[in-house]
């Protein structure tokens, strides 16, 4: 069996937090894209020009220097809002922008970029016709979108998505940097102490390749659900 | 109350930028008219088609819906759009539209796609909807394909399918773009037989098409249109047999 000179149950606990992060960032980033894409679908120009800007600018910056970005720096914003609502508004609020605090937003600010164009792309690839049939079937906006293009659109956007999803889990590993426990953490920690590099770092990758292993056959699945009907005899 | 005119539409107007495409298009129905919108490509009959159910706005003029006029305003843009969403809705559910590439949604099987909008937009029970909408697919012979998805059948079958779903919101009009252009020439005579029979039942129907066997023999009502104006308009006698336009000759005229 594997000997871990006693770092198991924190790698495990490591482990726990980077999915815990990984998640929490998709759930961000998927939220973030469908707006962004909307957004710039939408007629509205001021809704155009700020999703543009925002994936120029975030598809631009490094990840790492977003994080350590947002890491210092969203403290500092925190701490002045918070001096600012209690001298106008005497309202007490603050809240400590921990490593993970700032992992998830860094994360889900970067991929709901680059899902942003993956559902615009998505969104684009319906056809016309559907959306008209709809149309001219008086369905309202809401029901067109919830009913017939969201599905359709999910199935363009699947592919897209499983690779972001696979890129983002890998992403996690840069919270290591700003001091958050997660699972490449203690075992760069432990693998230094030990003096056994490979010990400690393949286990890990050993985890990221099952996640990323497992998530693609859950992709799998979810796309032959989604492109029910569009191949002959299924 | 009286037989009500089904729909009007008084002096159409379309301008796309500089492009006027309808100049002042007018029709008016009776119950149970079969009305056959002719004419080559680009002369206008699609779009004043799709102006009559409002996937176009029209420029100008008006659109009567069963004694019910659409009310239009402008944007901030000075263009003209329907005032009022409900009232857009609730007529295109009174008009259901038959289209050239079947436009069925291709994530939804036969059933389902038929009983979606009584279910959504009429509120139909969805028992009852189901009930109807496999008494329409026995109506247009492909009953045994309800479970199937759009791709798994042929041109002819899509298209039949799409009649059933036009016929499942019973409307008071049903518009047909182009039903047979998109199919091959084997098919093209189920659908036009399942046109027919809905003709001989009395409903009322808009039917823009190349088929001139069907405007002559199934029509009460034929109209041709050129360059955005109508040319020629009367029972198909008159428009096939007798025209006063030259260019209605041309139209006619043997092609080899």
């Amino acid at each position: 069996m594997l000997d871990l000179k006693g770092y198991g149950p924190e790698l495990l606990d490591g482990a726990v937090v980077t999915i815990e992060l990984a998640f929490l960032s998709l759930i961000l980033a998927l939220t973030l894209g469908l707006i962004g894409a909307s957004s710039k679908l939408s007629g509205n120009r001021l809704a155009k020009a700020i999703a543009t800007f925002y994936t120029t600018v975030v598809r631009g910056i490094p990840d790492l220097v977003m994080m350590l970005l947002f890491y210092y720096g969203g403290q500092v914003m925190v701490n002045m809002l918070s001096d600012f609502l209690w001298d106008a508004y005497e309202i007490d609020f603050f809240f400590q922008f921990d490593p993970f605090i700032s992992g998830v937003v860094t994360i889900g600010l970067i991929f709901g970029a680059y899902m942003t164009e993956t559902f615009r792309g998505a969104f684009l690839a319906v056809e016309t016709g559907q959306i008209e049939a709809a149309r001219a079937y008086g369905f309202t906006r809401w029901h067109t979108f919830r009913r017939i293009m969201f599905p359709q659109m999910l199935r363009h956007a699947l592919p897209g998505i499983g690779n972001n999803w696979q890129v983002l889990l890998k992403t996690t590993a840069l919270v290591s940097i700003i001091g958050l426990t997660d699972m490449v953490r203690v075992a760069e920690e432990a693998a230094k102490a030990e003096r056994m590099p490979f010990h400690f770092f393949i286990p890990v990758a050993a985890v990221y390749l099952i996640l990323t292993a497992g998530s693609e056959l859950f992709i799998k699945w979810l796309n032959k659900r989604a492109n029910v009907g569009v191949v002959q005899g299924g | 109350m009286a037989d009500q005119a089904p729909l009007i539409c008084r002096d159409i107007h379309k301008t796309f930028g500089k492009l006027e495409v309808l100049k002042g298009v007018s029709l008016e129905t009776r119950k149970g008219d079969v009305v056959s919108l002719i004419g080559s490509s680009g002369s206008g009959k699609s779009t004043f088609l799709r102006c009559i159910n409002l996937l176009e706005t029209p420029t100008s003029g008006d659109i009567i819906v069963h004694g019910d006029p659409i009310r239009f305003t402008t944007n901030r843009k000075g263009e003209r759009i329907p005032a009022d969403n409900k009232q857009v809705e609730q007529i295109r559910s009174k008009l259901s539209m038959v289209f050239q590439s079947f436009n069925l949604w291709s994530h939804m099987t036969v059933l389902e796609n038929i009983i979606e909008a009584p279910v959504n937009v009429l509120k139909v029970p969805k028992k009852e909807a189901i009930e109807r909408a496999e008494a329409y697919l026995q109506k247009v012979g492909i009953y045994e394909r309800k479970d199937y998805y759009p791709a798994q059948m042929s041109g002819g079958q899509q298209q039949r399918a799409a009649i059933a779903r036009a016929l499942a919101m019973e409307p008071e009009v049903m518009l047909f773009d182009e039903p047979t252009s998109a199919l091959d020439p084997e098919l093209v005579g189920e659908v036009l037989r399942v046109m027919q029979s809905l003709a001989e039942e009395g409903r009322t129907m808009i039917v823009v098409t190349h088929e001139m066997a069907f405007a002559r023999d199934v029509s009460t009502q034929v109209l041709f249109l050129h360059q955005g104006v109508i040319e020629e308009q009367g029972s198909p006698q008159k428009v096939f047999d007798n025209p006063d336009s030259e260019r209605m000759k041309q139209f006619l005229a043997p092609k080899f």
